[in-house]
């Protein structure tokens, strides 16, 4: 059976957007990642133009962070005045984000901007979280204590000026280092249509020195406010966001997330954050060998009507 | 949507233009009886969900023919179904360090966006190329001028031959030397096929007579191709209202996700 997306003006199996939603929904309940980063490079294998796929792909993100959200926010998991100054950066980051996309977009440059930077991403986060795991694996085997870094330590983000304090964090901590990464993020979600939980969430923790209690919580509910105006910002500049994509997608992820959960309980941390590792890892390869790989056309021809 | 409105202007003009210039062939060439009559077997396409091209049957026939060169077979036809007109950018891939990346762009102004041209016979052999090639009639005559073109121009053919092939395999260009019969002594029929994929807008269909090699008379008409129902509500509100359109999908995906939540929770 197949469904016309609109915008994307492509005629898709609807199976295969299902079970795509479906599959990412299950592995982002499994790993408790938001998905952004998979659900886009495999609409972009499945032809659907990149710059639709990014769109969308954020809209999606707002339907598989919402949920958790709202749980962390009813537990006061989240550090509200944190995640506001994160927000804040991330709301600046995703316009100027946004406002690149269009230029690259009439260079030319975007799916190569895209890919590259999917692939930069995916490669050093995967080979980072998985040498990470296969230590602790190895550790875990010859029965050794795992040696969790211990937060105190501090470097030269806690010699920042402009310094807040953070309550229900117990931290004191200059702002300039949160809006930065809250920025950062805020880019990488309107270029690269992800959630960014998969980074902020290890910056938060490593960098930043959060307490763990709060970090996710907090990242979600930067997530969803950045993703969501990175969707209103990108359909009213550059008319990308395909609505009938993104609910097929919305529908099957959010299901596919309730069974994930339930595997990943049964599943140890290590071996979890190993096979999300392997699968970050191919996702990566799969996009650097495209680029690498002579095109079947060298040609291509873009319409200015609708330009990608 | 301003593009799209400029877009639609100028493909009324180009419309309006057309017959004007085949007036003016007309004019030079008064001393042939032939006329030419055409008519569509609709003047508007609707794409719905499940849109998967259509066929379009123009029936014509010549007035004031000559017997005798009809029995010969001298009269030939051409039919063109021109899409609507965008500028389309060709860019070409180059290996930089390993990677392909886009290097070289070419934007060529005002091309249609399809392009289907039916014929008794193979174009080439109906009259003088050079004469084919004048009228702009096929796919390998379309004006392809380049915007805003600086550079020595060697590598025009190359980008020109690019667009022509990918196009073609796109299906949004075509032709059918054999699409144009004769159903009766001067009445014919030419089919022309709408790809999947026809561009939404105003199309010109637009027939050639030609009498032994000499082009005699043309006749256009429109034929408007739009979408409907819920894929052309969304186009729209996308186009249109594009804060209300995201806010929307926004809403749709806070709602999916919660609801979810709601529904699948345990306590």
């Amino acid at each position: 059976m197949t469904v016309y997306l609109p915008i994307a003006e492509l005629s898709v199996n609807i199976f295969i957007i299902l079970g795509m939603g479906a599959a990412v929904g299950f592995l982002s309940g499994m790993f408790g990642v938001g998905g952004g980063f998979l659900i886009t490079p495999l609409l972009i294998f499945y032809n659907i133009p990149p710059v639709v796929a990014v769109a969308t792909g954020a809209n999606q993100v707002v339907a598989s962070s919402i949920s958790g959200a709202i749980t962390h926010f009813r537990r006061g998991t989240i550090d509200v005045k944190l995640g506001t100054v994160l927000l804040g950066g991330g709301l600046v980051g995703a316009s100027v984000g946004v406002w690149l996309f269009s230029i690259l977009r009439r260079m030319g440059q975007l799916d190569l901007t895209i890919s590259l930077l999917y692939v930069v991403l995916l490669g050093s986060v995967g080979g980072l979280m998985l040498w990470e795991s296969i230590g602790a694996m190895r550790k875990a085997a010859k029965n050794l204590p795992t040696a969790l870094r211990r937060p105190g330590q501090h470097i030269w983000i806690h010699g920042l000026p402009m310094k807040m304090r953070f309550k229900k964090s117990k931290i004191y901590l200059s702002v300039i280092p949160v809006a930065a990464l809250g920025f950062f993020i805020g880019m990488l979600t309107s270029i690269m249509g992800v959630g960014g939980g998969f980074i902020m969430v290890p910056a938060m923790i490593y960098l930043l020195r959060i307490p763990t209690s709060v970090v996710v919580g907090t990242s979600l509910f930067q997530i969803v406010f950045v993703s969501a105006y990175t969707v209103i910002v990108q359909a009213s500049t550059n008319y990308t966001v395909d609505i009938v994509l993104a609910f097929v997608l919305m529908i099957a992820g959010v299901i596919g997330a309730q069974y994930g959960v339930r595997v990943g309980q049964r599943l140890r941390g290590e071996q979890l954050r190993a096979l999300l590792a392997l699968l970050v890892l191919a996702v990566g390869i799969r996009l650097a060998v495209e680029l690498v790989i002579p095109p079947e056309d060298i040609y291509s021809v873009v319409s200015a009507g609708f330009g990608y | 949507m301003l593009a799209r409105a400029r877009h639609f202007l100028l493909t009324l003009l180009l419309a309006a233009a057309a017959p004007a210039t085949a007036q003016t062939l007309e004019r030079q060439v008064t001393h042939f009886p032939e006329k030419l009559e055409i008519g569509i077997s609709t003047d508007e396409i609707s794409i719905t969900s499940d849109f998967r091209g259509a066929d379009l049957t123009i029936f014509g026939a010549i007035d004031g023919f000559d017997a005798n060169l009809l029995t010969q077979g001298k009269y030939n036809i051409i039919v063109t179904l021109e899409g609507p007109k965008d500028n389309a950018t060709v860019r070409k891939k180059e290996r930089v360090f390993g990677i392909w990346v886009n290097t070289q762009s070419m934007t060529f102004e005002l091309v249609p966006e399809a392009y289907s041209l039916s014929s008794t016979r193979d174009i080439a052999t109906i009259a003088p190329p050079r004469d084919i090639a004048n009228m702009g009639i096929g796919v390998d005559h379309m004006r392809l001028v380049p915007l805003g073109f600086f550079g020595d121009g060697s590598n025009l053919g190359e980008f020109r031959n690019a667009f022509r092939r990918i196009r073609e395999q796109n299906g949004v260009y075509q032709r059918d030397p054999g699409g144009v019969q004769f159903i009766s002594s001067s009445l014919f029929k030419a089919s022309v096929r709408l790809p999947a994929n026809v561009p939404n807008g105003v199309h010109i269909v637009r027939a050639y007579l030609f009498r032994d090699g000499l082009f005699v008379a043309a006749k256009a008409l429109p034929l408007r191709v739009i979408k409907t129902g819920l894929e052309q509500a969304i186009t729209r509100a996308a186009h249109e209202r594009p804060v209300i359109y995201g806010l929307f999908a926004v809403t749709l995906a806070v709602i999916t996700g919660w609801g979810a939540s709601l529904l699948f929770r345990k306590d």
